[in-house]
């Protein structure tokens, strides 16, 4: 099929140049299969074939032990510390847009409020006098794109160390349930009516005061399930949506493999939970 | 009803904690319960044990080259390598390859591979060809495809033993037709030989044993 010959992983290099080769295991492809062991034989790599499947297997394991600490090391703290550099970034800019709205409203007739302003300015060349304003601008400008940033590391990450999770509520919202949690053991380790009001604390801690009722969704409100849902529903679409966060959360921290049914399982459920709206007979969600 | 000389040689069904249970000799990896070098095969926890269990003809004699694809942590790869020769094991997620590293250390016929079953090409300059098994349990949408892809693998006279997950296709659909339907794709490369439904282990899985054609 192909006119260049398939080359096996032990053709790169010598039978002592380890390191070489279990670059190749990791790092090779070949467009068919063929006989290694036969190949490896003739091509003088080994003597005979309990010497190969012996290298192989010396290769293979060193292979995969590379690659597998090499997964683990982008794991859920530097999450952690990444979606809260996000949320710092954001907030300070905001606050130092403000600021900046105020100081730039004695020199600018046409100054605004936010981020966006501080761009325009940062952009432009100071007049005598304005130097330390639009240098102002550009801090928040930076620090705006920094959150972008991060943002976007987040949304890279957050799939290889928690891809159920972040299958289930999105890059974004999967790394703040891990972040809010203290990481993705904690996480797994919680019951659903945990997760389903994390980033709610105040009003969970005042309904246990007996001074509020019981809040029925924290941070998970940002996702559609919840948020697409009319409010007198919106207590079971959390439920049902927490539950499934869930054992998504543990199923990434104690197996890892990714499980497309969740996602199914979500949206049949939560479609019936939507078409209470439709019906709108008397049936109740608690 | 035993039928014991269908089972590979270094399988056995022996009385293990007062219960008769597929058993291998080995290494114990999960903490199942030992009877000196045999531990129990089992089959609630493996679908290939299942598939034995319920006397399947999986065409294995022992000592054979296999190719298994979804080693997750390697439950079931560990009893593989036990009777088998040569076992390739294919996992693409990290986390289940970190345990299967320690099946495979005490193994010295086990290769552990961080790949993607859909992607053969990958492998292909390790795997070898003319495998006499591939064992596939992949939790992913296309389990045909997969077993299809990877067939080059496999000797002329070789069997495919394929648990298809039916959650795994389409929650919503009847596993009969999504049952139907990977048989269907998969007869593109396969001649189906016996399809068994392992609900009594397995909620809607099927076992194939099929041939390449």
């Amino acid at each position: 099929m192909t006119d260049t010959e398939a080359k096996g992983w032990f053709a790169a290099a010598d039978r002592d140049d380890e390191a070489e080769l279990v670059a190749a295991v990791r790092d090779g492809d070949a467009s068919e299969p063929r006989d290694w062991p036969r190949l490896a034989i003739e091509a003088g790599f080994v003597d005979d074939e309990a010497e190969y499947y012996d290298a192989l297997h010396e290769v293979t394991t060193a292979a995969t032990s590379a690659v597998v600490t090499e997964r683990e090391r982008a794991d859920d703290r530097q999450l952690v510390h990444a979606v809260r550099a996000m949320d710092d970034c954001r907030r300070t800019a905001n606050e130092l847009a403000e600021r900046l709205a105020e100081w730039a409203g004695t020199i600018d007739e046409d100054a605004e409020t936010g981020v966006e302003y501080a761009r325009d300015l940062a952009g432009r060349t100071p007049d005598p006098g304005e130097e330390r304003v639009v240098s102002l601008a550009a801090r928040v400008a930076a620090l705006a794109d920094e959150a972008e940033d991060l943002e976007a590391f987040v949304e890279r990450e957050t799939p290889s160390i928690a891809p159920n999770l972040a299958a289930l509520a999105g890059p974004t919202l999967a790394a703040r349930l891990i972040s809010l949690s203290g990481g993705l053991e904690k996480l797994a380790k919680q019951p659903s009516g945990t997760i389903q009001v994390l980033g709610a604390e105040d009003a969970l801690f005042a309904h246990l005061r007996g001074q509020a009722p019981s809040p029925k969704h924290g941070i998970i409100y940002t996702h559609e399930a919840v948020r697409g849902t009319r409010p007198e529903d919106r207590g079971s679409a959390a439920r049902a949506l927490a539950g499934k966060l869930a054992i998504a959360a543990r199923i990434d921290h104690y197996s890892g493999d990714y499980r497309p049914e969740l996602e199914a399982e979500l949206a049949d459920r939560i479609e019936t939970i939507q078409a209470r709206a439709s019906d709108d007979g008397g049936e109740d969600g608690e | 009803m035993r039928t014991v000389s269908d089972l590979p040689a270094g399988v056995e069904r022996r009385e293990i904690g007062g219960q008769e249970r597929l058993a291998t000799r080995g290494e114990p990896v999960y903490g199942e319960p030992t009877d000196g070098e045999w531990r129990a095969w089992d089959p609630t926890r493996s679908k290939l044990g299942a598939m034995l269990d319920l006397e399947m003809d999986v065409g294995l004699e022992g000592g054979e080259t296999v190719l298994y694809l979804g080693a997750a942590s390697g439950t079931t790869v560990s009893h593989v390598a036990d009777f088998a020769g040569p076992t390739y094991a294919v996992e693409f997620a990290a986390r289940p390859a970190r345990d299967l590293l320690s099946v495979a250390e005490p193994r010295p016929r086990l290769f552990p591979l961080l790949k993607d079953a859909r992607k053969p090409a990958t492998y292909a300059h390790v795997v070898e060809s003319g495998i006499d098994a591939i064992v596939q349990d992949v939790a992913t949408r296309g389990q045909a495809r997969v077993a299809l892809e990877n067939r080059q693998f496999l000797a002329d006279d070789g069997r495919l033993l394929l648990a298809v997950k039916a959650r795994s296709e389409d929650v919503t659909r009847d596993p009969g037709d999504v049952f139907a339907d990977v048989r269907a794709e998969l007869e593109d490369g396969y001649e189906v030989l016996e399809t068994r439904r392992l609900d009594e282990y397995h909620v809607d899985h099927l076992g194939i044993v099929a041939r390449p054609r």
